[in-house]
C-alpha cells in the first residue's frame, strides 16, 4: 500500500520536554566507548569550563525517542514498521548541551514522496530548544518499504 | 579560544582513524538502554530470527556516535557545526568498524569533511559529511 503523502505532511507530533539526566549522558558516553572525561564525570567537565557533563553530539537523537511511543506517527499513517529503515540522519549544532538542561523536542514531517512504486521517503525535521534558544536541529530520512501481506 | 588541531587543514588532509573494538552483544544492550532505541532487532535474537535474519545487528546510530567521537577527538565539540550520514550497510555483531575522515574543503574558516565508517572486511557501513568551524571561539 502506497503511503498517503498528504496525510504524512499533515501529521502533528506533540512537543516533548525532556531533562538531560547526568547519569543518562554518562551511560551513553560509556556505551559508545568515549574516554573524554567531560562526557563521563561532572567534576572533570566543570574543570574544563562546562557547567556539567557534556552531552555527546548525537545524543539529541535520543531525546526524540523519549516519547512513550516514538513511532506512533507512522502507526497513524498505517505504515508497517517491519518495512521501515533509517536511511539518513543529519544534525546541525548551534550550542552545547549539558546535564541538567531541559530541552523541548519539536518535530514535524517536512517531506513525503514516492521513491518508486514500492518505496516511500519521509523526512522528519526536529528542532531542539532550550527555552527560546534553538540548540540543535535534526533531519531523519525514513524509508518506508512495502511489506508483503 | 580553544585549541585547534595541529593538522594542516588543506583538502586531502586525513584525520587519524578511530578504530573500534569488535562490537559485542553487551555493547548493543548498553547502547539500546542508554540511547533509548529499544528496537528488539538489535538486542533480541529471537526477534531477529522471526524477521528472517540470522542474528541481531548494530544500531546505525551507534556507528554515527563513533563518527561523533572521531570528530570531537580531533576538534573541540563546540566547533562541530553539522554532521550528516547515510546508512549504507548494517554492522553485524563482532563487526570491527573504523571511522575515517578527510578534509574536502576549507572555505571562510569552515572545514568540510568527508566521512566513512568501514568494517575490517572493507564493507562501508556509513558515509557522511561534517562541517567544523575553525574561526570562532567556544560559544
Amino acid at each position: 500500500m502506497a503511503l498517503d503523502h498528504e496525510a504524512a505532511l499533515a501529521v502533528t507530533i506533540p512537543d516533548l520536554a525532556v531533562e538531560l539526566e547526568r547519569g543518562r549522558l554518562k551511560s551513553f558516553a560509556a556505551a559508545v566507548g568515549e574516554t573524554d572525561p567531560v562526557h563521563l564525570d561532572a567534576d572533570a567537565a566543570r574543570a574544563a569550563g562546562h557547567p556539567d557533563v557534556v552531552a555527546m553530539p548525537t545524543f539529541v537523537f535520543s531525546l526524540d525517542l523519549e516519547r512513550p511511543d516514538p513511532f506512533d506517527y507512522l502507526d497513524a499513517l498505517e505504515v508497517d514498521l517491519r518495512g521501515v529503515l533509517h536511511g539518513e540522519q543529519s544534525f546541525t549544532f548551534h550550542a552545547m548541551l549539558h546535564a541538567g538542561d531541559t530541552v523541548t523536542v519539536r518535530s514535524r514531517i517536512t517531506e513525503a514522496y514516492a521513491k518508486n512504486a514500492h518505496m516511500d521517503f519521509v523526512v522528519k525535521h526536529t528542532d531542539f530548544l532550550r527555552g527560546d534558544e534553538l540548540v540543535a536541529e535534526a533531519d531523519s530520512l525514513i524509508v518506508v518499504r512495502e511489506v508483503a501481506a | 579560544m580553544t585549541a585547534l588541531p595541529t593538522l594542516d587543514l588543506v583538502p586531502g588532509t586525513t584525520l587519524p582513524p578511530l578504530e573500534i573494538a569488535p562490537i559485542s552483544r553487551t555493547t548493543l544492550a548498553l547502547f539500546a538502554g542508554a540511547s533509548g532505541d529499544h528496537n528488539p532487532i538489535h538486542i533480541d535474537l529471537d526477534v531477529a530470527r522471526s524477521a528472517g535474519l540470522d542474528d541481531v545487528f548494530a544500531h546505525g546510530m551507534l556507528s554515527m556516535a563513533y563518527l561523533g567521537r572521531l570528530l570531537t577527538g580531533w576538534v573541540p565539540q563546540e566547533r562541530l557545526r553539522s554532521l550528516g550520514v547515510r546508512f549504507v550497510a548494517i554492522t553485524p555483531v563482532l563487526g570491527r568498524p573504523t571511522c575515517h575522515g578527510t578534509v574536502l574543503d576549507v572555505t571562510d574558516g569552515l572545514a568540510t569533511l568527508d566521512l566513512a565508517v568501514r568494517l575490517a572486511d572493507g564493507t562501508t557501513t556509513l558515509t557522511g559529511t561534517a562541517v567544523v568551524d575553525l574561526t570562532e571561539g567556544p560559544s
